[in-house]
């Protein structure tokens, strides 16, 4: 038997942590000019504010008016710059449609093998969402025969790197509580 | 170079079947002892003969003569400590190991017990009698992950050691990953295959693995680590389903023992690793990574157990010890 429990659809989200700030996931949507020169035109500031782009989506949509194209780019930046880079874009007269930035950036996946649903899977998802900073974001639970111990596929989401780490002690700590054996990854957050 | 070995399981007949076949190497045999028997010839035994005597009577020398017997006589420059371990005193080994250093000879030993235990007393009583203590074939079989810590990568500070230390659970872990097999059914494999001992609980409760992770760390840091800081999970917990949900991420499930000061983390579990991962190997090998502010991270990875294979890191001790310390040879 298999069970998918999804808290948010969010697309996987990377993150780094370039110098001092947090680097932030960020997907806009832009309406530009259809014509020579205005693509970078509209990239440039991005690069300029130290912004790393990760993909650039042409959209040529039939509702746009013919002498505008919409232009999806997914990007990381500093947290601290994002603004920054949205009054530069507006100098230029590129138009933003839509901005999406991902809260929870740090995205780890632990096993956990035990009597998870006997000892209250509703209370161990609980006890990592209720501290603010950390989510369980995709939970994939196996079960074999009733007596059998299940394993379970858990997914946390969280807000840094250090905050992350404070969730995983959390979850080994209701772990050890409930007798629950955890498999952890053995490289660090974001992979 | 005259050396008495002390014990003649599988690591024990090991050294001696190198030591007939390649004479060239100048170590002879001056003492050799059983559990139940004796040899000591200053003049040189034969390896093989010794063989052959064990073989046909299960004895390789005089009835009564022990390796009490060898030590008291001191007829030798290095002893080979090869006696089966215990992990929770390492005697006998210790005392014999202690013995050989007080009276000033160089030890080898292949004994867990006795350097996961006295590791730090035993280097300062070889440092104090100005002798060696030299243990490779306690960690990794024939993998030189002692020498490069102590000889190849000298001038690097350590940050971490992670590696896969326990051949027996690797077998396992490999079968359950590659086969869909469950844990039961991999285990009863490796015993057939005489990977797994009648009782395995030693291997796959990760215990023998933290015992190896200690002797590193100690042999890295110095820090006085015992068993008892190791934080220990086994992989007798594991499920088909743990392998399988592993397996859909494109990883694998490995028992790690993993230490790390900075990090003050010090731990044998087993954890998920991308396939790609260098400490992914198969079947019963055993790999080590160190981590090193100069070097980088460096990956030694070769056979963790066997006859031949324990006997390559005696010898190469032996041979260290000689070229140090008895420049004729």
């Amino acid at each position: 038997m298999r069970k998918w429990v999804n808290n948010e659809g969010l697309s996987s989200a990377w993150i780094k942590v370039m110098g001092e700030g947090i680097s932030v996931h960020v997907s806009m949507k832009l309406e530009i000019k259809d014509s020579p020169g205005q693509l970078v035109a509209a990239l440039t500031p991005i690069s300029e504010y130290g912004g790393n782009i990760i993909a650039v989506i042409h959209q040529r949509e039939p509702e746009t008016s013919s002498d505008t194209l919409g232009v999806q780019i997914v990007l990381e930046i500093d947290h601290e710059r994002l603004d920054g880079l949205v009054a530069a874009l507006r100098r230029q007269g590129v138009n933003i449609l839509r901005l999406g930035e991902e809260r929870l950036l740090f995205r780890q996946s632990v096993i956990m093998i035990g009597h998870l649903i006997h000892t209250d899977i509703g209370d161990t998802i609980d006890r990592i969402d209720r501290t603010g900073f950390a989510e369980v974001a995709e939970l994939n639970v196996q079960m074999p025969a009733i007596t059998e111990p299940s394993t379970a596929l858990i997914t946390i989401k969280a807000t840094t790197r250090s905050k992350m780490d404070r969730a995983l002690d959390l979850l080994r700590e209701v772990a050890a509580e409930k007798g629950l054996v955890i498999v952890e990854p053995l490289e660090e957050a974001d992979r | 170079m005259r050396i008495a070995v002390l014990g003649l399981g599988a690591v024990g007949k090991g050294v001696l079947r190198v030591l007939a076949e390649k004479p060239e190497l100048g170590l002879v045999l001056t003492g050799v002892a059983d559990s139940a028997s004796g040899w000591i010839d200053p003049d040189g035994i034969d390896p093989g003969e010794v063989l052959d005597r064990k073989c046909t009577t299960n004895r390789c020398g005089t009835a009564g003569l022990t390796a009490d017997d060898i030590l008291d006589a001191g007829e030798f420059d290095v002893l080979v400590e090869v006696t089966p371990t215990n992990a929770s005193t390492g005697e006998p080994a210790l005392t014999y190991i202690r013995r050989a250093l007080i009276s000033g000879h160089h030890v080898v030993t292949s004994n867990k017990g006795p350097i996961a235990i006295a590791h730090a007393e035993l280097e300062d009583l070889a440092r104090e009698q100005g002798v060696a203590l030299r243990y490779e074939a306690t960690v990794g079989g024939a993998i030189p992950v002692i020498h490069a810590i102590r000889s190849g990568l000298l001038g690097n500070r350590a940050h971490a050691i992670t590696g896969v230390l326990n051949g027996t659970c690797n077998y396992i872990l490999t079968r359950m990953d590659e086969e869909g097999l469950t844990y039961d059914q991999a285990l009863a494999e490796a015993r057939e295959l005489g990977y797994a001992e009648a009782d395995p609980t030693y291997d796959v409760r990760g215990i023998d693995a933290a015992i190896k992770l200690v002797i590193l760390a100690n042999t890295c840091w110095n820090l006085g680590v015992t068993l008892n800081d190791v934080s220990i999970t086994g992989i007798d917990c594991l499920t088909v389903d743990a392998l399988r949900l592993a397996a859909d991420q494109d990883c694998t499930i490995r028992l790690i023992a993993e230490a790390s000061p900075e990090r003050g983390q010090i731990r044998v579990a087993p954890r998920v690793l991308p396939r790609t991962h260098p400490l992914v190997i198969e079947g019963t090998l055993n790999a080590v990574t160190l981590s090193m502010d100069l070097a980088g991270e460096v990956t030694l990875m070769g056979r963790g157990a066997g006859s031949r294979e324990t006997a390559s890191a005696i010898v190469g001790d032996l041979l260290a010890i000689r070229d140090r310390f008895i420049e004729c040879g």
